[in-house]
Order: C-alpha cells, then sequence, then structure tokens
C-alpha cells in the first residue's frame, strides 16, 4: 500500500522525524503529565506506519532494521527486567526503585530523578511499538 | 519379539529395572515382623500445605501385603521382560513405563493422604496405556489402549470426586485420620456410588468389565504385571481400605456381592468360551477380581480372612501362568488351545511351573489355592446371603478348575501337535519368574503359617478392629471340604465336556465391546454435529450469538433486581456537550445504515473521536489521547483489511438487518439502564483520594494515571503487554502462515 502522492511523501520526511522524536517525548513527561509507555508507543508506530504508507512496507521495516516482533519481545524482556530488579534491593517485584542525580537540598531540589520505573516504561513502549507495527505490516503485506 | 540382543539382560536398563524392584522388595521385607507383630508404621511429610495434601506412607498388613507383591512380583517379571522384550528397539522406553507404573502402584497403595493415592491412582492408569499401546504400530492396541484409559479415567473422576466428599464428610483427607464409619453421614450414599465407580472401573466388575480382556493386546509381561497380580486390585485394594470407613451398610453388602458374584460367574463362563489361552486367563482374572469384590462385600471376618488370603494365592498363580504362556507363545509361536498338545516332552521345565500354578488356581490340595477356596467356602457357608454367595463362589470354582485344565494340563499332555515354531524350552530368565511364583504356591499350600504374617495384619487394616489369624491346610472333614470334593467332580465334568461347553457358548455373543464402539462413536458424531452448529466460520454469527448472549444475561439480571431508575438532570449539558453528542450519534447512524465498507470504516472512527472528545471535556487527558491514537490505528487496519473483501453484497445485507437492528436497540437499551443504574449508586472515591495523596510522595510522579499503570500495579501492566505480544505474534502466525499455504 504505497502512495503516489508527491505531497504526501514529502510531509512524511518532516512527520516521521517529529512523530519519533515526539513519542520519546510522551514517554518521558509521561510520569507527570499526561504521556508514557502506551502513548508513547502508539505514536511512535504511527510514524512508521504513515512512512510504510508513503514509501512501502519494505522500506518502513528497512528503517526498523529489526523485526518488529523482535522489538516487541525485547520489550517484553526489559519490562520483566526492570520489576525483576527489585529483588537486588530486598523488595518484592515490580517495586519502584529510585536514585537521585546531583541533589541540592540547599535549593530544594531533589535532583534528577532515575528509577526502575522509567526502564518498565521503556519496556512497554518497545512493546506497543513492536506489536503494532508486527500487526500492521504483516497486514498491509498481506493485501 | 525376543530375538537375541546380544546383550546380557536387556543392557543397563534391564540390570536397573530387575535391582530396583529386587532392591525395594527386600526393604519392605524388613518391615515384615514389626507390621505381624500389629504395628501400623507412618511417615509423613507436607506437600502441597495449602490444600492439604501430604505425602504420606501408611505401612499397615494391606499395604505391606500389596507392596510385596508389586516389588516382587516387579522383578520377577523385569526379569522375565529383559529376556522377552531385551532385544526390542524400544525396550528401554518399555522399562520407564514399566518402572513408572511401579513407583504409581507402590505409592497408590502405601499413601496415606486420598488426594496422593488419587494422583499416583492416576499415574497407574497412564502408564497401563502407555503398556497396553506399547505395540503402537497396530491399531488394535492402540484402540484397546484408549479404551482402558477411557473407562478407568472416567472411573478415576468420579472417584476424585468420591475422596472429596470423603474429605469434606471426615474432615480430613489422612486416611489414618479417618475415624468411625460414615455409614450414617448425610453424604453416605453420593460418596459410595462415586468410589465404588472408581473401584469398579479400575477392577474390572460388570459392567465395565470389556476393557480388561481387551487390555492383553500388551505384551506378555504386562499382562502378568499390571492385568492380574497388580494394577486391576487396585479397586480391590480401595474397596479394602475404605471397607472400615464405607463398609457395614445393607447397599455395600447387597452391590458388592451382587456385581461381584455376578462378574465371577459370567467371566469364568466367558473364560471357557475362549480359545486363545491368554484370552482364558484374562477372564480367570476377571473371576478372581469379582469373587475378591464379593467377599469383600460380605465383610464377615471369615470372608475377609478368605479374600485376603484369595488375593494372596491368585496374585501367585496368575503371574506365573500368564508368564508361562509368554514361554509357551515363544517357544511354539502360537496360544491357541485347539492346537497345542503334548508339549512336556519338549518344555519339560514350563509344564512343572504351569501344572504347580494351575493346581494351585484349581484349588488341589496341598497347594495354597486350595486353602485359599477352603477359606472362602467356610466364609460363605457362615455369612448372610448363603445360598448367592456359595452358589457363586461354588460355579466359579468349578469353571475356574475346567480353565486350568485347558491352560496347563491340555497343552502340555497327550500327543505333540504340529506348532508354527519347533517346540523348544524358554531361556532361564524367562523360566525364573513362573518357577519360583509356582513354586511359593506349593510351599506356602505345605507351610501356610509362613504366609500368616501378611494375610492377618492385612485382614486386621480392612476389618479395622484386631483379628488373630489361623491358616491350616486340613482338619477335620466338614461341610466346606465336601463342598471342595463337589467343585472337583464339576470341575472334572466341566472339563471333560469343554469343547461342546465352548462351541454352545460360542453362539453367545456379549454386545458390550461393540456397545462400546457405539457409544464412542455417538460421541465422535455428537461433538462434530455441535462443533458444526456453533462453529460456523461467519464472523458475523459469532458476534451475533456473543452480544445476543450478553444482552439475555444482563437483561436478566437488571429484570431480576428490579431496578427504580431515575432520569438523569440534563440542565448541566451545555451547547459544547450537545454537539459532541450529535456528532456521535451522527457518526453511529452513518455505520449503520451506509452501503460501502470504507465509509462505515471512517463513520466508527468519527464515532471513536467523538468518545476521546468526552474524555478531554472531562478531564482525562490521557485516556483521551490512547482513544484517539487507538482510532486511527484502527481505522488503518480495518481498511487495510478490507481492501481484501470483495463489494458488500447489498441485498443480502439488507435481508439481515432487520436482526440486526433489534439486537443493537436490546444492546443499546441493555447499556443505557446499566450506566443509569451505576450513577445512582454513590460514587466510592476511596481509591481516588488514596493515589491523589500518594501518587507524588511515594511515586514520585505527578500523573496518577501512569503512576498507577507502572507502579502501583505494575504486575498488572506486564501481564498485559504479554498479552499484547502474544495477540501480535498470534496475528502474525495466522497471516504468514496462511500465506505459506497459498503459495
Amino acid at each position: 500500500m504505497t502512495t503516489t502522492s508527491l505531497i504526501v511523501r514529502a510531509a512524511t520526511r518532516i512527520l516521521v522525524g517529529l512523530l519519533l522524536v515526539f513519542s520519546f517525548y510522551m514517554l518521558l513527561r509521561g510520569h507527570n503529565e499526561p504521556g508514557g509507555g502506551f502513548i508513547g508507543g502508539l505514536v511512535g508506530a504511527t510514524g512508521f506506519i504513515l512512512y510504510a504508507i508513503a514509501h512501502g512496507c519494505r522500506a518502513a521495516r528497512e528503517a526498523l532494521r529489526v523485526e518488529p516482533q523482535s522489538i516487541a519481545m525485547v520489550g517484553l524482556g526489559i519490562a520483566l527486567l526492570a520489576g525483576v530488579m527489585a529483588y537486588l534491593f530486598g523488595d518484592a517485584p515490580f517495586t519502584g526503585q529510585w536514585l537521585f542525580l546531583w541533589p541540592d537540598p540547599a535549593a530544594g531540589d531533589k535532583g534528577v530523578p532515575l528509577s526502575n520505573i522509567l526502564i518498565f516504561d521503556v519496556g512497554v513502549y518497545l512493546v506497543v511499538l513492536g506489536s503494532v507495527l508486527t500487526l500492521v505490516l504483516t497486514l498491509e503485506e498481506e493485501v | 519379539m525376543a530375538e537375541s540382543s546380544g546383550r546380557t539382560l536387556g543392557g543397563p536398563a534391564g540390570w536397573i529395572s530387575i535391582l530396583i524392584p529386587a532392591g525395594l522388595f527386600l526393604w519392605f521385607a524388613q518391615f515384615i515382623p514389626a507390621v505381624a507383630a500389629g504395628e501400623v508404621l507412618l511417615w509423613r511429610f507436607n506437600w502441597v500445605p495449602s490444600l492439604g495434601v501430604s505425602v504420606g506412607m501408611l505401612l499397615d498388613g494391606l499395604s505391606l501385603t500389596f507392596a510385596l507383591l508389586i516389588t516382587g512380583i516387579g522383578a520377577l517379571v523385569t526379569l522375565y521382560s529383559a529376556s522377552y522384550l531385551g532385544g526390542h528397539t524400544h525396550y528401554t522406553r518399555f522399562v520407564c513405563y514399566l518402572l513408572a507404573f511401579m513407583a504409581g502402584m507402590l505409592g497408590l497403595v502405601l499413601s496415606d493422604n486420598l488426594l496422593a493415592l488419587f494422583v499416583f491412582w492416576e499415574i497407574t492408569t497412564i502408564s497401563s496405556y502407555l503398556l497396553i499401546g506399547f505395540n503402537a504400530d497396530e491399531e488394535k492396541s492402540r484402540r484397546n489402549a484408549l479404551q482402558a484409559l477411557l473407562v478407568t479415567g472416567t472411573g478415576g473422576l468420579a472417584f476424585l470426586a468420591g475422596i472429596v466428599l470423603i474429605g469434606t464428610a471426615a474432615g480430613t483427607f489422612e486416611l489414618s485420620e479417618i475415624e468411625g464409619s460414615l455409614v450414617d453421614h448425610a453424604l453416605y450414599l453420593p460418596i459410595f456410588w462415586l468410589v465404588i465407580l472408581g473401584a469398579f472401573t479400575k477392577s474390572a466388575q460388570v459392567p465395565f468389565h470389556f476393557w480388561l480382556p481387551n487390555a492383553m493386546a500388551a505384551p506378555t509381561p504386562v499382562s502378568a504385571y499390571l492385568h492380574s497380580a497388580t494394577m486391576v486390585k487396585g479397586g480391590v485394594y480401595l474397596l479394602a481400605r475404605m471397607n472400615p470407613t464405607l463398609g457395614g451398610s445393607d447397599i455395600w453388602f447387597w452391590t458388592l456381592v451382587i456385581f461381584g458374584g455376578v462378574t465371577a460367574v459370567f467371566a469364568s463362563l466367558l473364560a471357557i468360551r475362549q480359545t486363545d489361552i491368554k484370552q482364558v486367563l484374562a477372564y480367570t482374572t476377571l473371576m478372581a477380581l469379582g469373587t475378591l469384590v464379593m467377599f469383600i462385600g460380605v465383610g464377615t471376618e471369615a470372608a475377609i480372612l478368605g479374600a485376603m488370603t484369595f488375593l494372596l494365592v491368585h496374585s501367585l498363580y496368575k503371574a506365573a501362568l500368564f508368564l508361562m504362556i509368554g514361554v509357551v507363545d515363544h517357544g511354539t509361536g502360537t496360544r491357541e488351545a485347539t492346537v497345542l498338545r503334548g508339549l512336556w516332552r519338549k518344555m519339560p521345565v514350563t509344564m512343572v511351573a504351569a501344572m504347580l500354578a494351575a493346581a494351585s488356581m484349581a484349588g488341589l490340595p496341598p497347594l495354597f489355592g486350595f486353602i485359599g477356596k477352603e477359606f472362602l467356602y467356610k466364609a460363605s457357608l457362615e455369612g448372610p446371603a448363603l445360598f448367592w454367595v456359595t452358589g457363586c463362589a461354588f460355579a466359579a470354582s468349578a469353571l475356574m478348575f475346567a480353565c486350568a485344565g485347558v491352560v496347563a494340563w491340555r497343552p502340555f499332555t497327550g500327543k505333540l501337535a504340529k506348532t508354527p515354531v519347533e517346540a523348544h524350552e524358554g531361556p532361564v530368565a524367562m523360566l525364573a519368574g513362573p518357577l519360583l511364583l509356582a513354586a511359593l504356591g506349593l510351599g506356602l499350600g505345605l507351610a501356610p503359617n509362613y504366609a500368616e504374617p501378611l494375610v492377618g495384619p492385612a485382614t486386621t487394616a480392612v476389618l479395622g478392629a484386631p483379628y488373630a489369624v489361623d491358616l491350616y491346610l486340613f482338619k477335620e472333614v466338614n461341610v466346606a471340604f465336601i463342598l471342595s470334593l463337589l467343585t472337583f467332580a464339576a470341575g472334572l465334568a466341566l472339563y471333560a465336556w469343554h469343547v461342546r461347553l465352548r462351541t454352545a457358548l460360542a453362539h453367545f455373543k456379549p454386545r458390550f465391546d461393540p456397545g462400546w464402539d457405539g457409544l464412542m462413536g455417538a460421541v465422535a458424531a455428537g461433538s462434530k454435529g455441535l462443533t458444526r452448529t456453533i462453529q460456523t466460520g461467519q464472523l458475523r454469527r459469532y458476534i451475533f450469538v456473543t452480544f445476543a448472549s450478553l444482552a439475555v444475561v444482563v437483561g436478566y439480571a437488571i429484570w431480576r433486581g428490579g431496578l427504580a431508575l431515575e432520569i438523569p438532570e440534563m440542565q448541566e449539558l451545555r451547547a459544547k456537550h450537545w454537539s459532541v453528542l450529535i456528532f456521535i450519534m451522527a457518526g453511529a447512524l452513518l455505520t449503520a445504515f451506509t452501503n460501502s465498507r470504507m465509509t462505515a470504516v471512517a463513520a466508527l472512527g468519527v464515532v471513536g473521536v467523538g468518545v476521546a472528545l468526552i474524555f478531554i471535556m472531562f478531564g482525562a487527558p490521557d485516556v483521551a489521547i490512547t482513544q484517539l491514537l487507538v482510532e486511527v490505528l484502527q481505522v488503518v487496519l480495518v481498511a487495510v483489511a478490507m481492501l481484501k473483501l470483495p463489494q458488500l453484497n447489498t441485498e443480502r445485507v439488507n435481508r439481515l438487518r432487520a436482526w440486526d437492528l433489534a439486537l443493537s436497540i436490546a444492546i443499546g437499551a441493555m447499556i443505557t439502564v446499566v450506566l443509569l443504574a451505576v450513577m445512582q449508586a454513590p460514587l466510592d472515591l476511596r481509591l481516588t483520594e488514596f493515589f491523589e495523596a500518594t501518587s507524588a510522595p511515594i511515586a514520585f510522579g505527578r500523573n496518577i494515571v501512569n503512576v498507577i499503570l507502572v507502579d502501583f500495579r505494575a504486575l498488572d501492566t506486564f501481564g498485559e503487554i504479554a498479552v499484547v505480544v502474544i495477540a501480535a505474534l498470534g496475528a502474525f502466525a495466522l497471516l504468514r502462515g496462511t500465506k505459506g499455504e497459498r503459495s
């Protein structure tokens, strides 16, 4: 399902990049603002689907470099590892573990938060991205 | 089958399979003095504490007798198999099955916990299935194995239900902790029938007897081991074990006595009818099982003593005879009673074993079989239902005498007849088992007090009360003794006439086996028809049925609930709300009434976008974003899929629209009512308050929805994304799979 429309092709060139950047942005802001891994993954998938519509599924697969179903599996593995990480700190699985970098108590700044929660969300992101692309690309190639 | 493998006794697999049961036999033998002194040994450790399943080993007279039979005969049978099947391609597999069965059988008779007992019970069923179907190349083997599995497996399920009820009634699953009798309990009848069903299928009582003769499709050592000495006695073991708990009622007495008696006589008649010696033995096994069940049913002290003695007698001579048949089959190439004659010159050792074992089977003095029969007669003459029990025992014993003649006397005496293979003696490993077992029958007959340490405690265990045993060969001339003499006379007459009897009985064809095939055929046809009705392969019908069921179930619940609905306040709705609602309704109407699939998909997308707008207006941006994205993807996906579909057949679709309309209205009305009902219920905000209060301080996030997803309920989310991956992979496999098929 490729389109010959010049407008779509030209717009795709800019839009795909923007969509992917936006999907990361959605993923990272998720903890405090609307967003998160699920939404980010959907936006990312939309980017690749747009690319597939404009340039064909083969091109989209080449741009992905990895099979989408592998992306989904890796995402599932990352999410599991993020959950199991809590064991290392003696907690129940999927308990949040936080690390604050460069805190500045004087200024009331807790520092840059890092946690396994973010890793888990990255896993969710990859699962959604990979699964949706698996479905759409396979279905489109089928037609 | 028994080609020389060039390895001694089947190689390492053979040695292991012989040494394990032999070692276990010696280990169990050390407990004989303690158990004979009246001790009950109990070891226990918790297995699944939450379900009350412990693995306990209960060693009393009954389980010790069985354990010794299982390991002792097991060692002889494995020794025999090493020679009989040692060269077989799948000999190692055979040994694994046999040892698995042995483990299951030992667990069955040693378990103190009823649930553990059931697990072992099923292990014996499954390993028996594998052993009967060992010659899996033959269709008959597979069919008979499946029959045995289904019959005993069905009984096993009934037994499991019975166990659960016993656990409820007695308050424990431990055999050693069940106190007193359950006869007066309200659940007694269901427990009784369920346990009886399990025991009767396992021990092949009429009308479930037909699987056992068919199970003779198994290799001979298996028949000797499973289908005479051990597995089929599992049901007898169960009845004996349950006697203190479930026995003593009228229904117990009559059920066991009638079914056991019918099985014993009916099976003896069928045995005479056979010409294949192995089949004769198979049916005489049924007779023995029937006799055991009948006397456990009689339940007097003398009857239990007789049953326990007969149990030991039968295991010894029947295993010996089955193994002997294997030697004859191997040495002559046939098992036909009409062909085999005069083998005494060619197979003298086999003859000695066969004659001794058959004499025990016929109940001739001074063999152990005589004592067994004598004690049964004594018990039947003293017990209740005298004429029925004595009559059945007499008829079965006389027929047994004749069968013993057919099996062991006729093939070895007379003039040597021509056989497919030049008749020759079997190897030592195959002769050791039958000879030893037959000699034991003679030894215990001459010195029956050596059997007392086993029979006595076993009787005590079954009765649930101490009982002093005195076994003897002959004391005085009494009614039982005269009955024995009459049995011999009747047996001799039957043997003399057995050829004519066989011809006469051949006209009589039992309908059990064809009936079973008919039942299986009906089940297959029924499920095929059901599948064809339910699985039409039409998506629209599946969806219709699904939603119609939903409408009916929820509608019924609403009607039963007797809801009083209030019309909600509409004044709060502003123009923006109204416009979104109209937007959604327009989309829905367009979806329903357009004649183009593409338009319908796009219109459905409009409905979804409208819903997303509602989410935004009521402050759920996360949900709104997700809804929008999913809506877009769904339109893309469905649109792609629809490119494949043919043009919509407007005429056909319009015919079905009336139904769809009715269903849509029903679903719409139902959802409306449910929503109105939900709005009337007070809103419980405790969870929301908890998350609002704790999200930022504990989980360091201000977006509650996301914090719930990735932190508070991360495990749920993990499960959900796993489902997403599986769904995607499933769709991938399906799409790619059909592609490969077409190209």
